[in-house]
């Protein structure tokens, strides 16, 4: 069997599991659909944290925007929310359903914008800080964000606003939701398959190893970690959009989470091996099932089970499951002497 | 808009009434002498062992949880400074024999993220134990008046402050002269060098870190005298720390003890001016902002933080 | 000759240390010059100065007669003057085959090229340039594996896949086996004949200096010493001393 069918029918297996999924546990829709979630998560960190080096705490920042951004638009646009006027205009009175969807949809078209934007823009001096000073640059964004949040009255402050109530059957939400959610994944995982194959995966790889190597070598540094943090946002913001509507209520808490959801992100990518395209979704896959799985037994004491996990996975497992495979098996990641090889001599003295 | 207006509306009144920017100020320079305590224990660690603790603020608030018990208890909070010194001295050494020791010569990335790791399980610790209530400990001392009344300075800001500034001094004395406070020092500038020399790093290392967590512990003490403590305190703590050394850069104790004057004060003029509930927001993006600021400079020599 | 490298009056002071002072040198297009002098003499903070890793305190640097002492260092990448390390730097993470991959020119950056994947040319290229320095078996091994040598060759591999017009080698034969000094030599000789590239060498060993460059400065307290020739300059009364501390 060659590397290609194998990785055919690999893919081909995880779609039909995740296509069918929902139909063979309906009672677990909502707990599968946040599982793509986090790996999504996952995967948005790993494209800053494992492959460029910049290991960022504040990525829930484009998540929270994604949050919000929808929920307003519904809010303006379509639907009464206690206390505030309900909109007008001749597409408020269309049927719920048809309103819901084109809110949610120009919500989220909305929410990418103003992540890009704000990666774009913030990223143009962040990304300007190495190491430390970046990670906790960025933890201080995170915060920052979810104290301007509840003190901003637009959005709901400290009290929160609401998301219009899914038209239709609660069961019907969950399959709505957990589609969207798995085709977010699906099409993250391709679009980060595709970029790190490229110029740019190796550009960015090369910024992790060196960075003044890499700017030595001419290479536009500033341009690929912008773009990075920009693939990351857009991504985090549709996330954070689906994630809004399915939760119906927005406050700082559930927006900016950067106690769960920020640390976890970092946490699934470290598990499964940063720096490498499985390893996230690998990370994501068992940190997801063993946190539903046991969690609930722990009783309130997750967080602290989770700074446990934290410090245990850090000090002990630093590698995570695929580099700690490459660490044993590099011959299997292609990682090998061929002696004999010869390539053909480049044509020296053309004279260029 | 409306936010906008307020702003100016407070700006105005600020210029209109000088007494209450005296005010503002005083209560700002106060509470910096408590931040420059826990920057200096910062920069100590950062600079001996190379890690960047962020667990420093939860030590902090373990501090005042000592005090707020033992006040509890009946002894009066000030008594109470060296006991949670002690504890958290306990701590710090325990931490370090079991987690820390394994990250110090680790990437920085892995040691953030270990006491990363820390400060989360004693933050929910104490939020499971001690409940997540605002909590604060009564000194019985009443408040010093200035300018016929208009400036009120509670009498245990005062004495805060230079229970600060004395354990600062007190550190910084040993550092100086003790042996111990030589190694320590000494290990600070090379520690293969020192180790060569006959220093034991390991012992530096762990009454380092030890050290670090007694005085956060001396500052979280003093801290829920004057103000308060609850069980999230612990990040603005960090965070201001770090912000504070970037400043001031490490083992420079007057500019240490200069920013985080500046930062009270400008703390507290920012929770007047944009509101109280953006004074968290503020010093958070402030953080932000220094950064930024302070590697666009370095940039003009095309040089970055490091 | 036309000179592709012109410094002039250069001077770059560290606090109180003036690590050059005014200095001046030129390298003809197509050369081999080498820079020599003793430990601390000033001759990387040049390197440094001419690269743009720090802005120069005094003088001018034009490279083929564009002023570059103002731009950054990955600009002056892109006009084509490239610099390889005293402690060799590679991206130890990656393969030795993507260390050469991403050390193509990112001049025409534009959207289409950086999220192209490689293509076979480039791959072709960077597997002949690894045949040439003797490392294409150990091209899918990371880089960080290599040792010191390999990873001095590499750099050096990475440097030309860049095909710079000028190429500023900062201690080529250090660290290198002595066996292989002599075939490193001649492939620096081949570099420059063959494939067109300017060198300009900072050289510890007099030795190798002596068979590389066809001019040779010598800086001592960051001041230009002497130049000319490498047979006089071994034999200049001034070098000698300043070699010998005297």
């Amino acid at each position: 069997m060659t590397d290609t069918t194998r990785n055919v029918l690999l893919y081909a297996l995880i779609g039909l599991t995740g296509l069918l999924a929902p139909s063979l546990a309906p009672a677990f829709r909502i707990q599968m659909a946040l599982l793509w979630m986090m790996i999504l998560f996952a995967l948005t960190w790993d494209l800053g944290g494992g492959q460029m080096g910049y290991n960022s705490f504040g990525n829930v920042l484009f998540f929270g925007i994604g949050c919000y951004a929808p929920a307003v638009v519904q809010r303006e646009l379509f639907f009464a929310v206690e206390g505030q006027p309900q909109a007008t205009g001749d597409l408020a009175t269309i049927s719920p359903a048809f309103n819901y969807f084109n809110g949610f949809a120009l919500g989220l078209t909305l929410a990418v914008i103003i992540a890009v934007a704000v990666a774009a823009g913030l990223g143009s001096g962040i990304l300007g800080l190495r190491g430390q000073y970046f990670a906790i640059c960025t933890l201080g964004v995170g915060v920052a964000a979810g104290e301007i949040a509840s003190g901003w009255d637009y959005i709901g402050a400290g009290s929160g606003m609401v998301a219009p109530i899914f038209p239709g059957h609660p069961s019907q939400a969950a399959l709505f939701f957990y589609y969207l959610f798995f085709v977010l994944a699906v099409i993250c995982f391709f679009t980060l398959k595709r970029l790190y194959a490229s110029r740019f995966g190796l550009a960015i790889n090369a910024i992790r190893d060196d960075e003044d190597k890499a700017e030595a070598m001419g290479v536009h540094t500033t341009r690929y970690k912008a773009i990075a943090w920009c693939v990351s946002a857009f991504f985090l913001a549709l996330a954070g959009g689906a994630f809004g509507h399915l939760n119906n209520f927005i406050d700082r808490e559930v927006a900016f989470p950067g106690i769960t959801f920020g640390v976890w992100m970092v946490l699934m990518a470290i598990l499964g091996g940063k720096g490498t395209l499985w390893g996230p979704v690998i990370g994501a896959t068992i940190f997801h099932v063993t946190q539903e799985l046991f969690w609930t037994y722990l009783l309130g004491w997750q967080r602290v089970a989770l700074g446990v996990l934290i410090v245990v996975i850090v000090v002990f497992f630093p590698l995570g499951i695929m580099g700690w495979l490459r660490e044993q098996w590099p011959e299997k990641f292609g990682e090998t002497v061929d002696l004999e090889a010869r390539a053909a001599p480049v044509s020296l003295g053309e004279g260029r | 808009m409306l936010f906008f207006l307020l702003m100016v509306d407070n700006l105005s009144l600020l210029f209109n009434a000088p007494i209450l920017s005296a005010q503002l100020l005083v209560d700002g320079i106060l509470i910096g002498a408590i931040f420059a305590l826990v920057a200096y224990g910062m920069a100590l660690v950062w600079g001996v062992m190379d890690i960047i603790n962020i667990a420093q603020g939860e030590f902090v608030m373990l501090g005042g949880y000592v005090t707020f018990f033992l006040a509890a208890a009946g002894v009066h909070p000030l008594y109470t400074v060296p006991a949670a010194a002690a504890a958290l001295y306990i701590l710090g050494w325990a931490l370090y024999r079991t987690v820390v020791f394994r990250v110090v010569d680790k990437d920085m990335f892995i040691s953030i993220l270990a006491t990363f790791g820390i400060s989360i399980v004693l933050q929910q610790l104490a939020n499971e134990l001690f409940e997540a209530d605002v909590r604060t400990a009564e000194s019985g001392l009443g408040s010093l008046f200035f300018a016929d009344g208009l400036i009120v300075v509670s009498q245990i800001k005062v004495v805060a402050f230079i229970c600060a500034l004395v354990l600062g001094a007190t550190l910084f004395l040993f550092l100086k002269h003790s042996r111990l406070g030589r190694a320590i020092r000494a290990t600070a500038q090379n520690a293969r060098a020192a180790r060569i020399m006959g220093v034991n790093t390991d012992r530096v290392f762990a009454t380092t870190f030890a050290l670090n967590a007694a005085i956060c512990g001396a500052a979280g003490s003093l801290v829920v005298m004057t103000w308060l403590v609850h069980p999230y305190l612990g990040l603005a703590y960090t965070l201001r720390a770090f912000m504070i050394v970037t400043v001031a850069g490490l083992g420079n104790m007057a500019s240490v003890i200069l920013a985080s004057l500046g930062l009270g004060a400008a703390e507290n003029f920012a929770g007047f001016v944009l509101g109280t509930e953006y004074q968290a927001a503020f010093v958070f993006s402030l953080l932000v902002a220094i950064l930024v600021w302070r590697n666009a400079l370095l940039s003009r020599q095309r040089k970055y933080l490091k | 000759m036309t000179p592709i490298l012109e410094v002039q009056g250069v001077t770059k002071a560290f606090g109180g240390v003036i690590a050059n002072d005014n200095i001046s040198l030129t390298v003809p297009k197509g050369s081999i010059v080498g820079l020599m002098g003793p430990n601390g003499s000033g001759k990387t903070t040049l390197f440094n100065s001419i690269v743009g890793y720090h802005p120069v305190d005094r003088g001018s640097i034009t490279f083929e007669g564009r002023e570059i002492s103002r731009l950054r260092v990955p600009e002056i990448a892109r006009l084509g003057l490239l610099r390889t390390f005293q402690q060799t730097r590679i991206y130890g993470m990656m393969s030795c085959l993507e260390n050469m991959q991403i050390s193509v020119p990112d001049t025409r950056d534009g959207l289409r090229t950086m999220f192209s994947k490689v293509p076979p040319a480039v791959t072709q290229q960077a597997e002949g340039l690894l045949e040439f320095v003797g490392l294409y078996a150990k091209r899918h091994l990371r880089a960080g594996e290599l040792s010191f040598g390999q990873r001095k060759l590499l750099e050096l591999a990475m440097a030309l896949m860049h095909e710079p017009k000028l190429l500023l080698l900062d201690e080529p034969t250090a660290g290198i086996n002595p066996v292989l000094i002599n075939s490193l030599i001649d492939r620096l000789k081949r570099i420059n004949a063959d494939l067109g590239v300017t060198l300009f060498v900072i050289e510890h060993n007099i030795r190798v200096i002596m068979k590389l460059a066809e001019h040779v400065y010598c800086l001592t307290h960051g001041q230009l010493l002497a130049d000319g020739p490498p047979d006089e300059i071994q034999t200049d009364q001034r070098v000698i001393d300043a070699y010998l501390g005297a």
